[in-house]
């Protein structure tokens, strides 16, 4: 950049991404919370203001309630089931073996596959009808269940999905978390005779907490955000059952073209998920005051 | 951490085993017992992700009346082939293929594009609202597509973008976790080299270009696998942001075909289904250590 004078030669390669971000990422958020003051169908000329009447609408409609309810369920069952259960899971499988490294690359590999195709096969496993999961309740005695398709178990089945695509990657970073505690604090507590639990208790824990405090918040964003298992497995049915909000938000914008409805429900998501943000980092610089 | 276990056993061999063969050879079995019963769990452990797989490529070799067999058998009578021709010729795979592959990799070329510049930048210059700025980046890591794709989708339509390769593009022709990422590297990169290199009055950009970014190789490598694995995973934002095949993704064409072929069609759906999934997990499995690696290092996305 032999034309730009010196000091402007930073602000000069910044520029493009800054560009990107201010133009997808924080003009958006701004154009949203000012339709979500507004009714639009997205084809009249006319934006209506309306002040916060799509916040009282849709604060007065029974389906966001439930929307609200479900998306909060889903959320906390699946973070306590993925992150739960990746603890025990990550003490056991963290050796430095081949073996190992096999079932650690077995139990991270629905990670990285495609979201449809997680889903896809997953409602083939659910069939009410043929599906493998009733197969195998039957060789117990068990079932058949409906699985997706009964109103009383459907949201449980997303959470079992989104379980099967994410433990292996919160053991995976459970797993970097104990490889970064210093041998010398688990060589002192094995030559003190600690019995294990408490070695868990007094050492593992509180130095695994950094680690387990990130997983739990990014569980908890990504899970809020959850759409792809229910647009392709059950569209938010049966009655609403698994309808969460940014299914909501998709079907008030692109079928119902309620754009100032939809922006508005969009708002309250945005606020989740900023709360939960701006939480993580105040905790944040409180404990690296503790770990630094 | 399994230091316990694999630390205790020497106390108790010496301690209590030692004089007391019957004993030491109990404690040697219910070892090798307990070694045995702990390989077990993990192959079953191993059986809850990969049955799934095998199942799925079962299916996609049966014919449909064995797909509906109850209870299910697991080997198909005979394999039908044929199934994955289907598939194939039910929409125009070679087209979203092609798409797919437009957009993972234009994504990434601009990421780079924009990425190493603005971490270079971030991390070897001190200028007036440096920390500002870098703050207005990292704020957008927290700022998910599933957030903002109302408000884009409008602005794209405005432009006349929709159902164009530039809408799947450009919302992601820059990462503040690559910006991350790599000014991270880039802060640890010798200053020496740098201050020589600035000495002999080298221009700033071939510094950038010569020295520092084949420094950061590996990091590029490991954000490349994560953007590119991730944008042709991606389902949400091509399904808003494209209403007919011009621009259109694989995993959208793939989901489509349940509602071309109807739902029962399982064997068919499941042969789509592997040709989505096999050769993503075959390249896992090929660079298993890379790809945690850059998907462990993600974190938020």
């Amino acid at each position: 950049m032999p034309m730009v004078p010196k000091r402007l030669k930073p602000y000069a390669m910044i520029a493009p991404a800054l560009a990107v971000f201010s133009l997808f990422y924080l003009y958006p958020i701004g154009y949203m919370i000012h339709l979500s003051f507004h009714e639009w169908n997205f084809i009249s000329p006319e934006k209506t203001y309306v002040g916060l009447g799509n916040y009282r609408e849709m604060l007065a409609d029974d389906v966001f309630l439930q929307v609200l309810r479900n998306s909060a369920l889903y959320t906390v069952m699946t973070v306590l089931l993925a992150t739960g259960t990746a603890l025990p899971l990550a003490l056991w499988l963290n050796r430095k073996s081949g073996f190992h490294a096999f079932v650690q690359g077995a139990i991270f590999s629905p990670h990285i596959i495609s979201l449809v195709s997680v889903s896809l096969l997953w409602s083939w496993l659910m069939d009410p009808e043929y599906g493998l999961l009733n197969g195998l309740l039957h060789w117990f005695g068990i079932g058949p269940l409906k699985w997706l398709n009964d109103p009383g178990t459907a949201l449980l089945s997303l959470v079992i999905v989104a379980v099967w695509k994410n433990l292996g990657y919160n053991t995976i970073v459970f797993i970097a978390g104990l490889q970064s505690i210093p041998p010398e604090l688990l060589e002192a507590a094995a030559l003190d005779r600690s019995k294990p639990w408490t070695t868990f208790r007094r050492i593992i824990l509180p130095m695994l907490s950094p680690t387990l405090f990130f997983l739990v918040i990014i569980n908890l964003i990504g899970s809020f955000q959850v759409f792809e298992t229910i647009a392709i497995m059950t569209q938010g049915g049966p009655v609403h059952s698994t309808n969460t909000l940014v299914y909501y938000i998709y079907e008030y914008g692109f079928r119902y073209f309620k754009i100032g409805h939809a922006s508005a429900a969009g708002v309250i998501l945005l606020v989740i998920v900023g709360t939960l943000t701006l939480g993580y980092f105040r905790l944040l610089s409180r404990r690296v005051h503790y770990y630094g | 951490m399994a230091p316990s276990r694999a630390d205790a056993r020497p106390v108790f061999a010496t301690g209590r085993g030692a004089g007391r063969p019957a004993a030491a050879r109990f404690r040697a079995a219910l070892d090798a017992a307990l070694r045995i019963a702990n390989i077990v769990c993990m192959l079953l452990l191993v059986c809850v992700f990969a049955l799934p797989f095998a199942w799925m490529i079962s299916t996609s070799l049966k014919t449909l009346p064995e797909t509906m067999r109850f209870p299910p058998d697991w080997i198909p009578d005979r394999p039908v082939w044929s199934n994955y021709a289907d598939a194939w010729n039910s929409g125009p795979f070679p087209k979203y293929f092609l798409n797919s592959l437009i957009v993972s990799s234009g994504i990434l070329v601009l990421q780079f594009l924009t990425i190493i510049p603005a971490a270079y930048a971030f991390a070897r210059f001190r200028f007036p609202g440096r920390g500002l700025l870098f703050g207005l980046v990292m704020a957008t890591l927290m700022i998910p597509p599933q957030l903002i794709f109302l408000p884009v989708y409008l602005m794209l339509s405005d432009w006349k973008l929709l159902n164009t390769h530039f809408a799947l593009i450009l919302p992601f022709a820059s990462s503040a976790f690559g910006i991350f990422l790599l000014r991270q590297s880039f802060l640890q990169t010798a200053g020496e080299l740098i201050e020589a290199a600035r000495l002999d009055n080298a221009p700033e950009w071939k510094i950038m270009i010569r020295i520092m970014a084949p420094l950061a190789r590996p990091v590029l490598a490991t954000f490349a696998l994560f953007s590119f694995i991730s944008h042709w995973n991606d389902y949400f934002w091509p399904l808003v942001m494209t209403t007919n095949e011009s621009a259109r993704t694989l995993p959208i064409g793939i989901a489509k075909i349940r509602e071309t072929e109807g739902t029962a069609t399982w064997n068919v759906l499941m042969a789509a289904n592997v040709m989505l999934a096999v050769p993503v997990l075959l390249a896992f499995f090929a660079a298993q250590r890379h790809i945690i690696r850059a998907f462990v290092y993600s974190g938020i996305k």
